[in-house]
């Protein structure tokens, strides 16, 4: 990665703003980076070169953004699909009542760009799908303030794909862009630090995000007992059956939420079971996650910091994962959370998928693609090679594809003419790239 | 197509806004937080970052004081200062910027350094349900850490410097009813039941049941069924070691059903009940932190001054010794298990029914106390007391101790900081850092390392002999810290500030709410190595 000749600093704005920043910079101290050059270059390069990537502009992104701009960096890009809801303003604080319903990537740049001069946030107002490696390319950082694991999952993905190796197998290190995480819950966050390829990555911790707390079907159906087991009733079978509003649940419709609502009070009063209320059946439906101000303002800070400790060298980065939660008094604790040999995004081994013979019908195998813990998949597609030729098992995501390969479902691997060793190559959500898999059957039929 | 009319409870503007807040602090938690006055001190970027956090969840209202005017070193660590005020007065202009964040927060401010605001308006401060205190120095934080002690309003007090944090909480006294612990034991009274749980329960006839109904018995059945069995052989005691557990153990599992090969069916119910023989087979006893409480002087002597708090506790208290036969309320609730919707139901009634009888036995007794202390009997309401009940297993009081008192080398811990600072693994030495820095300020009316001055080191590194002296503890290892403040010159990290304004805020929430368990007392984040320690002065 090369990174842009310094530009001509002269017309900065406000030179004496960044005295503090500047004290820290051009001191070295006991603490920093064993091969930190204390100069004024190294903020000339914070604020005239370095680009850094912000995923997400919601809680913890608007905190991201005032913290990097803050701390002298002018070149930040922010990408989010979202737009801004009443529900936000509790905590994303460069949004007001009249900025509801537009884009919040681009009401957050605009903010910061008019608050604080010299910085320029490119807002995206895309999804990060919708990017390839040469626009990733361009950055120094990546910092994520996501809510959802198959975002940073891809993300994650993305930035290992783009390492390449010397000949001698070595990491050109020019490829690397460092990933900063950060994830809240209510009173409870962590913040971590990736160097893809080097350190452990986003998949390589996959069992620190246990799969979504889910009912049992015949709970639901049959012995409910809690209000949930009611709204979950209404949500999977009473919506597909009576379909009100001839559509899918839109949780941000307040007519199908009072609609489910109203349902699920109907069914706890049958079995009489209490503690319907309409913040529950919300937080059913949407799954929704609480959260506050503080919570982001703390974890997007430690995300900032790790920023600038990383493009500075001024101290060393964390190595590599802190939690934090200030549910009672102020906890933290800081660990180095380890690479996975076997990692199914950043490890260089052949990925092999055991199972039992081929005797397992193809469902079944996506079922093990997405409930085992260390793969974790959403919707995958999967295809294989016979005889040099790609021979399309199962595709989800396409229609018309779908409908021709729903059959193979129900067939076996050994129908499928899969055996012992056989390639499987599978598309998913969770990663931008296509994983081939090896099958290695621990008995034959 | 037509929409159903909503029967639905229309969503108020206030609780869409705030949603996810709600879910964690509840609307009584919103309600005390909307009743509240916070009061600032200093708008500097750490200040207006605590704030920041406070307005946004809306607090009732803030007040800033600050006599600063906003210089161009200010924009760069402060989000709520902008270009155009520069030269103006730092409290209006963090005022205004401040409330655009949400306009169901009011606020205000006062042009006056707080040195100048103590000695002009002392009782100034006597109407916030919080003070925080950013950059202040020796001389004002002695007396205002002395007056609001007095008038009993907590006190935060926040340092932001270089990649180091501080904060430190003074209260005299911080009760928590709703703790929120984190995971808890059921309340299931299994070693007492109550007779309404027992009769519940002898009316089973698990044997004559058909598998389906048997497979869907709450676990408490069986559960209750087999310690009542074991007590029999055992004069009535408790399985207490591993033996007596796995008896019990076993005398469950001899209720599962067999098929007709003889070989146990699966029944979830009683696997949950073998499982349940290690948390819910114990003791009903008041734990020891909830029997200091209710042994406190405060407790035991009420007076026309006593506090609900207290006043319940009495209640409790007196419950405790008289119709609870040794035991707290029953909590109430019961988790999910595998059963069927009626059995659960039926249950689950018995359980909140018992709870509901025990509040009442403490509300009457609440109502006598206020009566006899000449206190107004709507102070505690009925849902005030079933609320207290409902957690009493859980409540915290915290004493706390004046920062005025860390300045006076004979009351403030010197133990606890000898052994901090030959720690090498303790944040203590910041705490130390952080004293040698006030120190030299008061002796030098600028930052070491300000000006770039390097006999500053060796003045710093006298400030903190000097200090380490009079605690009478033995001088530091290494300068390397005394190099490091040095470095920062008094520079001030956005990042850093932005950590601690979090952590100040929702500390000030807590204590605002009653809710959730504050830092007790003083906090240091390290952000060199991202570590964080709390000490107790
Ligand atoms: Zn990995």
């Amino acid at each position: 990665m090369d990174s842009p000749m310094s530009e001509n600093n002269e017309d900065q704005q406000y030179p004496r703003r960044w005295n503090h920043i500047r004290k820290i910079l051009e001191r070295a101290g006991p603490f920093c980076h064993p091969n930190y050059e204390a100069s004024p270059e190294v903020l000339n390069f914070v604020m005239t070169s370095c680009k850094i990537l912000v995923i997400g502009a919601g809680g913890l992104g608007c905190e991201l953004l005032k913290d990097l701009a803050l701390m002298g960096f002018q070149k930040i890009d922010v990408i989010d699909m979202d737009t801004i809801d009443l529900s936000n303003l509790n905590r994303q604080f460069l949004f007001r009542r009249k900025d509801i319903g537009q884009s919040k990537a681009e009401v957050a740049a605009n903010f910061i760009n008019s608050r604080i001069p010299g910085c320029k946030v490119t807002p995206h107002f895309n999804r990060i799908q919708d990017f390839d490696e040469d626009f990733y390319r361009q950055f120094h950082i990546v910092v994520c303030g996501l809510d959802s694991i198959v975002a940073r999952r891809w993300i994650n993905g993305m930035l290992l794909s783009m390492l390449s190796y010397e000949e001698n197998g070595e990491l050109d290190q020019s490829t690397l862009i460092p990933m900063i995480d950060g994830g809240t819950e209510g009173f409870k966050g962590n913040a971590r630090v990736i160097l893809p390829g080097m350190s452990a990555c986003v998949d390589c911790t996959l069992d620190l995000y246990p799969p979504q707390v889910t009912y049992p079907l015949c709970t639901i159906a049959n012995t409910p007992r809690l209000p949930e087991h009611c709204i979950e009733y209404v949500k999977l079978i009473q919506w597909p059956k009576e379909n009100p509003f001839d559509c899918a649940i839109d949780g941000d419709d307040p007519h199908h939420t009072n609609w489910i609502y109203e349902k699920s009070q109907d069914r706890a009063n049958q079995f009489n079971i209490p503690g319907i209320t309409y913040r529950l059946v919300q937080g059913v439906i949407k799954n929704i996650i609480p959260a506050v101000a503080s919570t982001n303002a703390i974890i997007a800070a430690a995300c900032a910091t790790e920023v600038f400790k990383m493009a500075t060298s001024c101290c060393l980065p964390l190595k590599n994962y802190m939690v934090f939660n200030d549910l009672d008094g102020i906890y933290t604790y800081t660990y180095e959370a380890e690479k996975k040999e076997d990692c199914l995004a950043c490890s260089n081994v052949p990925k092999i998928l055991e199972i039992e013979n081929d005797n397992l019908k193809l469902q079944q195998l996506i079922d093990i693609l997405c409930e085992n813990e260390s793969y974790q998949m959403k919707n995958p597609g999967l295809t294989t090679v016979h005889d040099g030729k790609t021979f399309t098992l199962y595709i989800p995501t396409v229609k018309s594809i779908e409908e021709r390969t729903r059959e193979n479902l129900k067939k076996t691997l050994s129908d499928l003419g899969l055996k012992n060793g056989s390639e499987i190559l599978v598309a998913d959500i969770t990663n931008p790239n296509t994983l081939i898999f090896s099958l290695k059957f621990k008995s034959h039929s | 197509m037509a929409s159903p009319a909503p029967k639905s409870p229309e969503q108020s503007d206030k609780s869409k806004k705030y949603d996810r807040q709600l879910r964690l602090w509840g609307d009584h938690g919103q309600t005390a937080l909307e009743n509240c006055q916070v009061c600032l001190i200093n708008a500097t970027g750490l200040g207006t970052e605590i704030l920041k956090s406070l307005v946004l969840p809306g607090i009732g209202g803030f007040t800033i004081v600050d006599g600063e005017k906003v210089t161009e070193e200010d924009l760069g660590i402060n989000f709520f200062l902008d270009i155009d005020s520069i030269g103006k007065q730092r409290a209006l202009v963090a005022t205004q910027l401040l409330l655009e964040l949400n306009t169901d927060v009011k606020g205000d401010y006062v042009d006056e350094s707080i040195e100048q605001l103590l000695k002009n308006n002392p009782n100034f401060f006597s109407n916030f349900s919080v003070v925080i205190a950013t950059s202040l120095n020796e001389r004002a934080l002695l007396p205002l850490s002395e007056l609001l002690w007095d008038l009993g309003i907590p006190l935060i007090v926040a340092k932001s410097i270089g990649f180091i944090g501080y904060l430190r909480i003074q209260f005299q006294e911080h009760v928590v009813i709703e703790s929120h612990p984190d995971s808890q034991n059921p309340d299931l009274r299994l070693d007492k039941p109550f007779p309404s749980l027992s009769q519940y329960v002898d009316s089973f006839d698990m044997d004559k049941m058909e598998l389906k109904d048997h497979a869907h018995i709450p676990y408490v059945v069986p559960l209750l069924k087999a310690l009542n069995e074991w007590r029999q052989y055992h004069n009535l005691a408790l399985p207490s070691n591993f033996k007596e557990k796995e008896e019990l153990r076993q005398l469950i599992r001899r209720g599962i059903k067999v098929n007709e090969d003889g070989l146990p069916e699966a029944e979830e119910n009683f696997e949950e009940a073998i499982k349940a023989v290690n948390f819910a087979v114990t003791p009903t006893i008041v734990p020891n932190d909830i029997k200091k409480i209710l042994e406190d002087d405060c407790c035991i002597n009420l007076t026309s001054k006593s506090k609900p708090f207290w006043i319940l506790t009495k209640a409790v208290r007196d419950f405790v010794e008289n119709e609870g036969e040794g035991c707290l309320p029953v909590r109430g609730t019961l988790p999910d298990m595998t059963a069927d919707t009626n059995r659960y139901i039926a249950l689950q009634q018995i359980y909140l029914q018992e709870s509901l009888r025990c509040a009442d036995i403490v509300h009457r007794r609440t109502q006598q106390l206020l009566h006899q202390l000449g206190q107004n009997t709507e102070l505690i309401t009925e849902g005030d007391t079933k609320l207290f009940c409902k957690h009493s297993s859980n409540l915290a009081v915290f004493r706390g101790t004046k920062i005025a008192d860390e300045y006076d080398p004979k009351l403030v811990n010197v133990s606890m900081i000898s052994q901090g600072v030959e720690d090498p693994d303790s944040l203590m030495v910041y705490y130390v850092m952080l004293r040698g820095l006030d120190r030299f300020i008061s002796d030098y009316n600028h930052q070491p390392g300000e000006f770039g001055d390097e006999h500053d080191i060796v003045k710093l590194k006298a400030c903190i002999s000097k200090l380490l002296n009079e605690w009478g503890c033995g001088s530091l290892s290494k300068d390397d810290y005394v190099h490091e403040i040095f470095r920062y010159g008094g520079a001030e990290l956005h990042s850093i500030s932005a950590f601690l304004g979090g952590c100040a805020a929702h500390e000030a929430i807590k204590l605002i709410t009653g809710q959730y368990k504050p830092l007790h007392n003083t906090f240091i984040y390290d952000a060199i190595t991202s570590n964080t320690e709390t000490f107790i002065f």
